[in-house]
């Protein structure tokens, strides 16, 4: 099998969906096998292929391979892909953030592994048979609930997106942060999360469902609290015990978590352990001195929850090249917190002409939506960005638009468009343009 | 319309006003009523209005020899920050392109100070300091930043009086948001 690039014959020139290069993203599509079957589709950045000799058979052929175990791991070749920039202050290790490597994966699933972390006073061991969560405040009756006794409770599962609301934030900055992709905008994970609808245990325990708010505390060192609107915590508020499958893990909140879809992440209390209903937001450190959006006017936007319409190429991106110039597969990551995604528009000529991308089902509101777009790269420099549409008609914002809306103080909720330069020999950098 | 007919769908209307009861009903019933003396235990959260706050007071000077013992560490001398967060000053500097954002010059509420510290400073030992020395040593962090005075008495009462610098410069967004 020839793994060498198509010659230009078989390229269908009428298929260009926009500049520079982009076909339509019904190529995959029409054309499938035969056309990207002879190898014509490159991988960004994989291993260029060895030559198989038939005769000498690799020795995964020869002899019997491990055993079963316990609990799965990645293949050892893989040890590259892991959480990155880790980073706490002096003295308050657990305080900090490690992100997600979005550019190594593909899908709309985030490993549990890989999950993004933010804590702010680290992960608490909690043994569940001791922990309770507390509901009370404006209840007729105030109620605690063991974790075995949650799990008896009918769930719920959603596939969601959670994303720290500093999810990006290097962006604001005056010149492009060299970073990968995930170290970047890597604050954004999404999992299957299953559990139980808040409104049926807040209904247990008779609370008025007229007081506007609740504060949610979780059982880490910090005790971490945000208030949080009723109305959310009726609409689609859930107790999350699980994640992909299986009991969350430690740093997602074990044993169990306020799940809030499309909040920012904080909001999302990890190692719940009460909810007090209350008649005014308690106005907690984190929701007025920390996830508070400072304009340049030194006013500050505050109870700014859906995370919004963001997405970007997490392939080809810094430290995942191109190579020769060919056929590749552009793809990436699109979400909003206020529902589905419309669509997303790739542009391989810096935003002059775009073409829409194919969207991978299933496309679920408030869930990573993966898009897809085929771009025959003639091995010039060029600038691709990816534009997201959800389906309230919210369009990402360009970087420019974004700052002179909310000032390059704002820390929080940067959602502007995403430029990479593609270099001469493949190489590609964050730009601002 | 015939009064059977009627009867009939009266009867459908009321079942399904019993079911759409009971659907709201319908829990296994697992929780365990908590006690009065439980909730006061777990309760710490205190909003502006200072509902909750314990007994206790404390002033800027008895707050200054607590935070030489358990904060001066992580937050330097008066306050001045580092290796951690800055506590004090920073006020004027919103607009530019530096923001200090500290106690002082950010902070909207009072009350959030002594929530915050009361449940998770020090940050090695959270919940170590008695309702005395959070008073007192939110006193000495206000007294720093000039918005209370030296001899000015923290408790239950006082606390949610104090206006802080940048109370009026929130604006809540929710639950349209602007953008």
């Amino acid at each position: 099998m020839s793994m060498s690039p198509p010659s230009s014959q078989d390229q269908p020139l009428a298929e260009q969906a926009a500049g520079n290069g982009l076909l339509d993203r019904r190529i995959f599509i029409k054309h499938g096998i035969a056309l990207f079957g002879a190898g014509g589709l490159a991988v960004v950045s994989a291993p260029s292929a060895k030559a198989a000799d038939p005769s000498s058979m690799p020795p995964w052929m020869q002899f019997p391979g491990a055993g079963m175990s316990s609990y799965g791991s990645p293949a050892k070749y893989e040890n590259k892909v892991v959480r990155t920039l880790i980073q706490s202050k002096p003295g308050t290790t657990g305080s900090g953030a490690s992100r997600t490597p979005i550019e190594a994966l593909d899908g709309m699933i985030t490993p549990t592994s890989l999950h993004f972390e933010r804590h702010h006073s680290g992960v608490p061991d909690i043994d569940p048979d001791q922990h309770r969560l507390l509901i009370h405040g404006l209840v007729k009756r105030p109620l605690t609930f063991t974790v075995d006794a949650l799990l008896r409770y009918p769930m719920l599962s959603r596939i969601h997106f959670l994303e720290c609301s500093g999810n990006s934030l290097s962006m604001f900055g005056p010149t492009p942060p060299a970073l990968t992709c995930g170290q970047v905008h890597g604050l954004v994970s999404c999992s299957e999360w299953t559990g139980v609808p808040l409104r049926l245990l807040l209904e247990e325990a008779g609370a008025d469902l007229t007081a506007p708010w609740l504060l949610a505390e979780g059982a880490d060192a910090a005790a971490m609290s945000r208030s949080v609107p009723m109305a959310k915590a009726l609409d689609d508020a859930f107790l999350a015990l699980y994640q992909n499958g299986e009991r969350l893990r430690p740093e997602n909140g074990y044993p169990v978590r306020l799940f809030l879809p499309g909040y920012e992440g904080n909001m999302n209390v990890k190692w719940l352990r009460r909810l007090k209903v209350t008649s005014a937001p308690i106005m907690t450190k984190d929701e007025t001195s920390r996830y508070t959006d400072l304009q340049a006017d030194g006013k500050s936007l505050m109870f700014t929850y859906p995370m919004d319409v963001k997405s970007v190429i997490t392939r080809p991106s810094p430290g995942v090249p191109l190579q020769a110039p060919g056929l590749y597969e552009v793809s990436g990551i699109a979400w909003s917190g206020s529902g589905t995604i419309k669509h997303v528009d790739v542009s391989a000529d810096g935003g002059q002409t775009w073409a829409a991308a194919a969207l991978s089902d299933p496309v679920l509101p408030r869930a990573l939506t993966r898009f897809r777009i085929a771009w025959k790269w003639n091995g010039a420099p060029a600038v691709l960005k990816s534009r997201a549409t959800d389906e309230t008609g919210a369009v990402q914002p360009t970087r420019d638009a974004l700052i002179s809306a909310h000032g390059t103080n704002a820390i929080f909720h940067y959602n502007a468009i995403q430029a990479w330069q593609v270099e001469t020999g493949g190489e590609v950098k964050n730009v601002y343009a | 319309m015939s009064t059977r007919n009627l009867s009939a769908v009266m009867t459908s209307i009321l079942a399904l006003a019993a079911y759409a009861s009971s659907m709201a009903q319908e829990t296994p019933n697992l929780g365990r009523p908590a006690t009065p003396a439980e909730i006061a235990a777990w309760d710490v959260s205190i909003p502006p209005d200072g509902a909750g706050l314990p007994p206790g007071s404390g002033t800027p000077g008895q707050g200054a020899v607590v935070y030489v013992q358990k904060c001066q560490a992580c937050h330097g001398e008066k306050g001045v920050g580092k290796p951690n967060d800055q506590l004090v000053g920073g006020q004027g500097t919103l607009t530019t392109k530096s923001p200090v954002r500290t106690i002082g010059s950010y902070w909207p509420y009072a009350t959030t100070v002594f929530d915050y510290v009361r449940r998770a400073m020090p940050y090695t030992e959270s919940k170590s300091l008695t309702s005395e020395e959070v008073y007192a040593v939110t006193a000495y962090l206000l007294h720093l930043n000039g918005i209370i005075g030296a001899q000015d008495v923290m408790n239950a009462q006082s606390l949610p009086q104090v206006k802080m610098p940048n109370r009026d410069n929130f604006i809540v967004v929710y639950p349209t948001k602007p953008r």
